[in-house]
């Protein structure tokens, strides 16, 4: 509260409001401090140098508010750099480059009444400031109570355990990127954490584990949104108040404070997709001075930011269809500008290519190699994968493979898909429920490494025991009749014509039979894909197809999951159709047979681009098989922006310490309001426009800020949400808050570009000047005293839930949906 | 003779252009005044003698029509011939034919793949046959019999189809290409295969083809008579039309939602030009864009709603999938549950009998139940239960689904007079009628749901286990915070009062000691309102008898409200529309289903019927060479234009201002209408099937011989070229039409095929082509 406050003061200041009497000013801000947090660890230093800087700031930031108050914006920066572009000449950027620079300058420079260079010089530290104060409290929020609670919270359960696993260096698989994953464990390892801690579930203690430097990596990262935003509202409106707005916006909704403060990753996330936007933004304006430093520098940031951001979340993609959008217009504009040559353009595109496609695609082949790298220790991720990728992790039964080569009868096999993310030939004591084929035992294909993958390789038409050492040895051959006896029930790998339970068109699979003994449906022919009759079968090497002797139909897998019945395992069928895909391929991958010696196998390694390949194709299956299941409560798109419901991190009842995700109300409803309000006046802009309507000076200025900046931003928020529509995956509420950023940023240069017009409307000086000021400065406070009412939201609270007057939340549940 | 004299360009700005005078007639007359644009339909030699004479409008419109007439005779002529054969249900014919009985007996059903209008279509044909909806479709290949008139079903989609051939037509030359461009356009699309086996059956893809193509046609004729006469009859009635048109087309299959975007796109991009156009005042420029706004949105929603109000109207009896609806839309159907309801009390009292149904629906539609059995003392995971008698949710109508609401304070479970009906807020208990025990839930895990509790009927075994039977009522739907509780019409959620749990439907089904019913649990976190949680009372009646005996045999009471009419037309529409998008058919893979990427390449068929004693058969398949060149042109077309608009940007224009200006029309159109109608099906779920892609086909269709026009009139250099190009062309178009004779016994299934001769038809693998094998 003590940031809030001094936030405030510093926006009393820059909003033009008169300034407070030099002797007051500091004195009451130090008694607020001392009234709301006397127990805040700020050193008194840092806050007396705030002070300063903020006072010494009052009248510049002040000047310059008034003149852009009045004067037309500028349109140096943005989009708008690529229009002034095409109008000058080649050589005539002497222009441009005045209107690129920063308002602030450019309006004094103008001003007759002020000095320039001292005003330069004061403005120039009081934007410095100003920036450094958003940092600061944002930091300070975001790692106020960072230690609380000392137990795993929600999905830090998943991505705590996964930098344990990093540590360790043990092999997991993930439907994310590694990159999140990896940072977080780096941060435990530098923090000092040894990854012994389980992540078991939420709720576990930490005790003396060292969990509080992946905890303050993530609110590291979450905490440089807030100063990045602020840029970004800077450069694409030019206005501090603007700015300032939206970076309190951001600072004050619990939302952002809640996930900024665990092991998650979505701070990262954001982290990255706000660098980008920023850089992006601020490569735009750098766009009259191109193949300078900073035009290079920012334009590979982008770059490194968007690897960064797909390295994360496969969300990313959203940022770099916005990145990939942006530089086809720019490279339009460029390219329509008749004073540019074919070889400039070439360059321009050139530069272009290799910084945000070249660049960012190394970063992210990188990230995966030092993944693959560090990760060379078998682990639960195993199964996933195909045998020659396990054949490169130590501890896999595949490293350094010594088994018997070829099949021989009386062999125990697990039998692995060939399609990717599909698994191993599974059975187990269940059977098939009632009205889904015969009631016989299931048989599934299961991911995961188990005693019930193993089957028995026998002989047809006898029951003898293949082990027993007077037969001797007798290889399976390609063309054999077998029968695959599953190992633990004893039951045989049986089709019939029933109709399997997910593919109706298809038979249904089963184990049949008390001790090995079925009928002549449990007898498959098997076959060696390109291979000729008679030849032995190799483990691991061959790939073969299983046909049903009597039916004539090809087991395969159709990867289906099946329902709860079956354990959510993937559907196993008889396909009567003999189409040559590979989900009707097997391979044997573990084989033990006492009997056969057990030789040194070199399994074939897989390359590179084959190993990111086959994580990919196992990433994207995994991501489609988050369905949500029936009659769960799932949380819908259109629930989001209204903030309709919220995560519960922690606790449940009265006595636990409880926290909520929940978006602060009064930022996220304002933030619904802005996008309307911003679609209904940047219609009738965009309409005046086109109907060639002669604005003023002023408030062309102004509908140039709220069509380009205010349409980048609607564009990220638009990019960043309703994809979301589509998607079939089980979705959660905090996927929205990549949306949620932009949506601020744009709430910011909406209200502060609506106030000017307002205040450009009231002719009268006086009170224009005041509209504005108070304006800005009332949702300022606004937002403030809202995060007041909800921090506890964030911060914890305990207590009885809010339906009880008791409560300390009492009268906030505004919502019948909230639970907290 | 100078090109394109009239219209002001001048032949210099034209690097690329066709030099003057050495051009052959169809381009050159496309060149001329803008008057005499719809001259580009006559015949070459009329245009080289009579030039003068072809000035008069009258002329011209003579020639058109015969152009047309022509057309639509060899269209009709290929899809009406023979039409009553096979004398069998073909393919999905199955399908539509129940509905179309649906429609002849009046009988209410659910079809989720579309909205009615296609089926209402099929429906009229048969109504016009006389069919008496007599006919069992149970398979496809089953003999039609003799009261089934074949051939009026079949009609009105194979006249669509022909019609669609001089749509084509009429469509190339609104967009300014030239005669023959059109008439080719137009003969592709007659010589299709797949377009003709598809518009020969009772089946929704040719009408869908037709109001697509319709849409267009009529956005043309507005757009072009923009310019010359606003506001005319011509003008007005053209806008309406498209109008009308795009709601057929959406009202057919949801599909059609893709060409009416795509025209709406258009549209709007059209109007956001009127906008800029400072020549028109603005009121002026607000009538346009009013007369816009009420032709391309208002009329197709106002049209959408009619078409559901005259399916609801002409289905009013009750039917297979009356279960599916709530029971408010159930009762308002004739026979089925109105037969049950009608006259039930409409206000639910204390001592009231009711069935309790739950809103959901999913799995199953079912009612609260509860029976003698008790839930077992330990159940196979080991966990303990109640062992109180068991409370399921019960998919069948069941003695045992009746429960009576009773005043916790007093003792009575019959209704005193006057009457106390029950509020929202008030706390009940509910009776199970046949064993009279109360609904209970208590801090026990629920069998199959362990995180919500276990809800019972009460058995007092004497061990500390209290009954906690009170609970109080939320009535979800009320209007004030006083409603009464309504038969049929309020959705109720019942809260315990000692645990504020929530009586819900987890949907599970219970093992073999719970009969496989649906399991009930108490929620204990009651997030938002979900549909699982919400009743209704379905039977209602006042409980008149004391005795446990009598009551079981109680019967109905006299009737007060009619529930029928208390449920307006939009409540049935919107529920009905919602059910449709949210019904979820699982998906089964089909022998013949098949991906998009394998539609392109024509790499997929479907066998529609095949004879049962020969080896004549039905078979979707397109004609190779036709599907082949239109991806071609479709690819060339897209290059072309990427080219001339990177061109264009440095400022060297290709071709004149007009000349562009028509080429990208056409592109965005047919482009825009092939991409449209085709790339949503990549992000579909369901199972798709080759003629799903036919509605993309027929933009493609259009686009072919408008790229080959093109070709020869700005890419061919000199007049060799040229004339090399014509040959190629009637190369090619010969080829197609060769290949179309070769597969016309599939298309129309009239001739047995010696295997042999089938086996040379196969001409790709993946075709499956049915072999009899003897």
């Amino acid at each position: 509260m003590l940031c809030a406050s001094c936030r405030l003061l510093v926006a009393r200041a820059a909003t033009t409001l008169p300034a407070p009497p030099r002797g007051r000013g500091p004195a009451l801000r130090y008694q607020r401090r001392e009234l709301h947090f006397p127990g805040h660890p700020e050193p008194p230093s840092s806050d007396s140098s705030v002070g300063r800087l903020t006072r010494q700031s009052v009248p510049l930031g002040r000047r310059v508010i008034l003149r852009r108050g009045r004067m037309p914006p500028a349109v140096g920066g943005g989009l708008a750099g690529s229009e002034l572009r095409s109008r000058r000449g080649r050589c005539g950027s002497q222009a441009a480059r005045v209107v690129g620079r920063d308002v602030a300058a450019e309006a004094a420079a103008r001003s007759p009444k002020r000095p320039v260079r001292s005003s330069r010089r004061f403005e120039a530290a009081g934007r410095w400031a100003l920036l450094a104060l958003v940092t600061l409290v944002s930091f300070a929020t975001r790692f106020h109570g960072l230690d609380q609670p000392a137990h795993v919270c929600w999905d830090e359960t998943h991505f705590g355990k996964m930098g344990s696993y990093y540590i360790n260096r043990t092999f997991f698989f993930d439907v994310h990127p590694p990159l999140g994953k990896m940072l977080i464990g780096l941060a435990g390892y530098l923090s000092g954490y040894d990854g012994t801690f389980l992540f078991q579930k939420p709720g576990d203690k930490y005790e003396h584990h060292r969990y509080m430097g992946m905890r303050g990596f993530c609110a590291f990262l979450g905490s440089w949104l807030i100063p990045f935003a602020y840029l970004t509202v800077l450069d694409l409106s030019k206005s501090f108040p603007a700015a300032l707005l939206t970076a309190a916006l951001l600072t004050f909704d619990t939302g952002c404070l809640t996930l900024s403060q665990y092991i998650l990753l979505d701070p990262i996330l954001m982290f990255f997709i706000m660098a980008a936007m920023l850089s992006m933004v601020k490569y735009n304006s750098c766009a009259d001075r191109p193949f300078s430093a900073p035009w290079w520098s920012w334009l590979s940031l982008t770059g490194i930011s968007l690897a960064g951001a797909l390295g994360v979340k496969f969300v990313g993609l959203f940022i770099i269809l916005q990145v990939g959008l942006n530089t086809i217009s720019d490279l339009w504009h460029l390219f329509g500008d008749l004073s540019l040559s074919l070889v400039t353009v070439g360059k321009h595109l050139t530069a272009r290519i290799l910084c945000l496609i070249v660049l960012p695609l190394v970063l992210y082949v990188a990230i995966f190699a030092v993944h693959i790298t560090v990760l060379n220790k078998s682990g639960p991720g195993d199964g996933f994968f195909s045998s020659a990728f396990q054949a490169r992790l130590s501890g896999n039964n595949l490293y350094n493979a010594s088994i018997p080569e070829h099949l021989a009868y009386g062999s125990v096999v697990t039998v692995k898909n060939l399609r990717m993310a599909i698994g191993y030939l599974h059975s187990h004591r269940h059977l098939y429920p009632e009205g889904v084929g015969a009631r016989q035992q299931q048989v599934t294909t299961y991911l995961h490494k188990d005693y019930n993958n193993l089957w028995i390789i026998k002989k047809h038409n006898t029951n003898s025991d293949p082990l027993d050492p007077s037969f001797p040895v007798e290889f399976v051959r390609h063309g054999d009749i077998i029968r695959l006896e599953h190992k633990e029930t004893s039951r045989n790998l049986h089709s019939h014509y029933h109709e399997a339970p997910l593919t109706r068109k298809h038979y249904q699979v089963t184990g049949y039979g008390i001790n090995g003994t079925g009928d002549s449906n449990d007898f498959w022919r098997i076959e060696v894909v390109n291979r000729k009759f008679g030849n032995r079968i190799k483990v691991l090497r061959s790939r073969i197809r299983l046909i049903h002797l009597v039916t004539g139909c090809v087991l395969g897998s159709s990867g289906k999951v099946l329902p709860k019945w079956g354990w959510e395992q993937l559907e196993v069928t008889c396909t009567p159709y003999l189409k040559d895909t590979l989900s009707s391929i097997w391979n044997v991958e573990d084989h033990i047979n006492p009997k056969l010696p057990n030789i040194s196998l070199d399994v074939l390694q897989p390359s590179f681009p084959e190993i990111l390949l086959e994580s990919h194709m196992v990433m994207i299956r995994g991501n489609n098989g988050l369905k949500p299941k029936d009659n769960e409560f799932t949380s819908k798109p259109w629930h989001w922006p209204i903030n309709y419901q919220g995560l519960r991190f922690s606790g449940a009842n009265d006595t636990d310490f409880r926290v909520y995700l929940l978006g602060n109300p009064v930022v996220w409803w304002l933030n619904l309001v802005s996008i309307a309000l911003y679609l209904l006046s940047g219609s009738i802009a965009a309409i005046a426009m086109q109907r060639g309507a002669q604005l003023p000076a002023e408030v062309e200025g102004l509908t140039k800020i709220l069509l380009r900046g205010g349409g980048q931003l609607l564009l990220g928020w638009v990019l960043h949400y309703f994809p979301f529509f589509l998607m079939g995956r089980i979705l959660y509420f905090h996927h929205y808050f990549p949306a949620m950023l932009f949506s601020s940023m744009l709430t910011g240069v909406l209200w502060d570009t609506l106030l000017r017009l307002c205040a450009w409307g009231l002719a009268s000086s006086s009170l224009a000047r005041g509209v504005h000021a108070l304006g800005i400065l009332s949702l300022l406070l606004g937002t403030a005293y809202s995060f007041y009412l909800f921090h506890p939201l964030a911060y914890g609270m305990v207590g009885p839930l809010a339906q009880d007057p008791e409560s300390p939340m009492a009268g906030l549940r505004w919502l019948e949906s909230w639970d907290f | 003779m100078p090109i394109g004299g009239s219209r002001g360009v001048p032949s210099g700005r034209v690097p690329n252009g066709p030099p003057p005078g050495r051009f052959r007639g169809v381009t050159r007359r496309g060149e001329r005044a803008a008057g005499l644009r719809e001259t580009l339909a006559s015949s070459k030699l009329l245009s080289y003698t009579m030039l003068g004479v072809l000035k008069r409008p009258i002329v011209v419109t003579a020639d058109i029509n015969l152009n047309v007439v022509a057309l639509t005779g060899v269209g009709l002529l290929s899809r009406l011939w023979q039409l009553s054969y096979p004398r069998a249900v073909v393919f999905d014919e199955v399908y539509y034919g129940q509905y179309i009985s649906f429609y002849m007996k009046r009988i209410f059903f659910l079809d989720d793949s579309g909205p009615p209008f296609g089926h209402m279509l099929l429906a009229l044909g048969g109504y016009l046959g006389g069919f008496d909806g007599n006919f069992l479709w149970n398979r496809i290949g089953a003999e039609y019999s003799s009261n089934v008139p074949v051939w009026s079903l079949r009609l009105l989609p194979a006249l669509a189809g022909a019609l669609s051939v001089p749509m084509a037509y009429q469509i190339v030359s609104e967009l300014h290409f030239s005669h023959s461009a059109a008439m080719g356009a137009a003969l592709l699309m007659l010589i299709e295969n797949a377009l003709i086996t598809q518009s020969r059956l009772m089946l929704l893809e040719s009408l869908l083809i037709f109001f697509n193509l319709l849409a267009v046609l009529s956005y043309l004729k507005f757009f072009n008579s923009q310019k010359h006469s606003p506001f005319s009859l011509h003008w007005w009635s053209w806008l309406m039309l498209t109008g009308v048109a795009c709601s057929c087309a959406v009202g057919i299959k949801y599909m059609g939602v893709f060409t009416y975007l795509l025209v709406l796109g258009v549209a709007a991009f059209h109007a956001w030009h009127l906008i800029g156009d400072q020549t028109l005042s603005n009121g002026r420029v607000f009538s346009h864009l009013l007369a816009r706004a009420v032709a391309l949105l208002g009329v197709p929603v106002i049209l959408y709603l009619l078409l559901f109000y005259v399916h609801l109207m002409l289905l009013y009896r009750s039917g297979p999938h009356d279960q599916i609806m709530s029971s408010a839309f159930q009762a308002s159907l004739e026979g089925g549950l109105a037969r049950i309801t009608q006259g039930q009390p409409l206000e639910v009292a204390f001592g009231s009998q009711v069935t309790l149904r739950s809103v959901f629906g999913k799995p199953l539609p079912c009612w609260l139940h509860s029976h003698q059995s008790t839930y077992p003392m330990i159940y196979d995971n080991g966990r303990g239960s109640s062992h109180q008698q068991q409370v399921t949710c019960y998919p069948f109508k069941d003695v045992n689904n009746w429960w009576i609401v009773k005043d916790p304070g007093r003792h009575q479970l019959v209704v005193n007079s006057p009457l106390r009906p029950v509020r929202h807020g008030d706390v009940v208990q509910l009776v199970h009628g046949m064993t009279a025990r109360l609904l209970n839930t208590h801090d026990v895990a629920a069998p199959l749901s362990p995180h919500a509790q276990e809800v019972s009927c009460y058995i007092d075994y004497n061990i500390s286990m209290p009954a906690q039977n009170l609970w109080r009522l939320d009535i979800v739907n009320r209007e004030s915070d006083r409603d009464v509780w309504k038969t049929i019409l309020s959705e109720v959620r019942f809260v315990h009062v000692n645990t504020s749990a929530v009586l819900k439907l987890s949907g599970a089904h219970l093992p073999d000691w719970g009969f496989r019913q649906l399991e009930i649990v108490g929620e204990k976190l009651s997030r938002g309102h979900h549909g699982s949680m919400v009743w209704n009372v379905e039977e209602h009646r006042y409980g008149k008898s004391q005795e446990q005996r009598e009551r079981e045999l109680e019967l109905h009471s006299p009737t007060e409200v009619d529930i029928s009419r208390n449920l307006s037309f939009m409540a049935r529409f919107s529920e009905l529309q919602w059910r449709m998008l949210t019904l979820r058919t699982e998906d089964s893979e089909h022998r013949y289903s098949s991906t998009p990427l394998q539609w392109v390449t024509l790499d997929t068929s479907i066998a529609y019927w095949l004879h049962p004693k020969t080896s004549a058969q039905i078979h979707l398949l397109g004609n190779v060479v036709i599907w082949a060149s239109a991806s071609l042109a479709t690819a060339a077309y897209t290059l072309l234009f990427f080219w001339y608009l990177l061109r264009r940007r440095r400022n060297v224009c290709d071709l004149p201002e007009d000349a562009w200006q028509h080429w990208a029309l056409a592109g965005a159109l047919c482009i825009g209408g092939w991409a449209l109608n085709y790339l949503p099906f990549f992000l579909m779920e369901k199972t798709l099937f080759l003629y799903h892609y036919l509605p993309a086909l027929t933009f493609q269709i259009l686009l072919l011989p408008m790229v080959l026009q093109h070709v020869s009139d700005y890419l061919c250099r000199s007049q060799l070229q040229r004339s090399l190009l014509s040959a190629l062309v009637i190369a090619w178009f010969s080829t197609a039409c060769h290949v179309s004779n070769m597969l016309r016994p599939l298309t129309y299934g009239d001739r047995p095929l010696s295997p042999s001769e089938l086996q040379a038809l196969r001409w790709k693998d993946s075709w499956d082509i049915l072999i009899r094998k003897h």
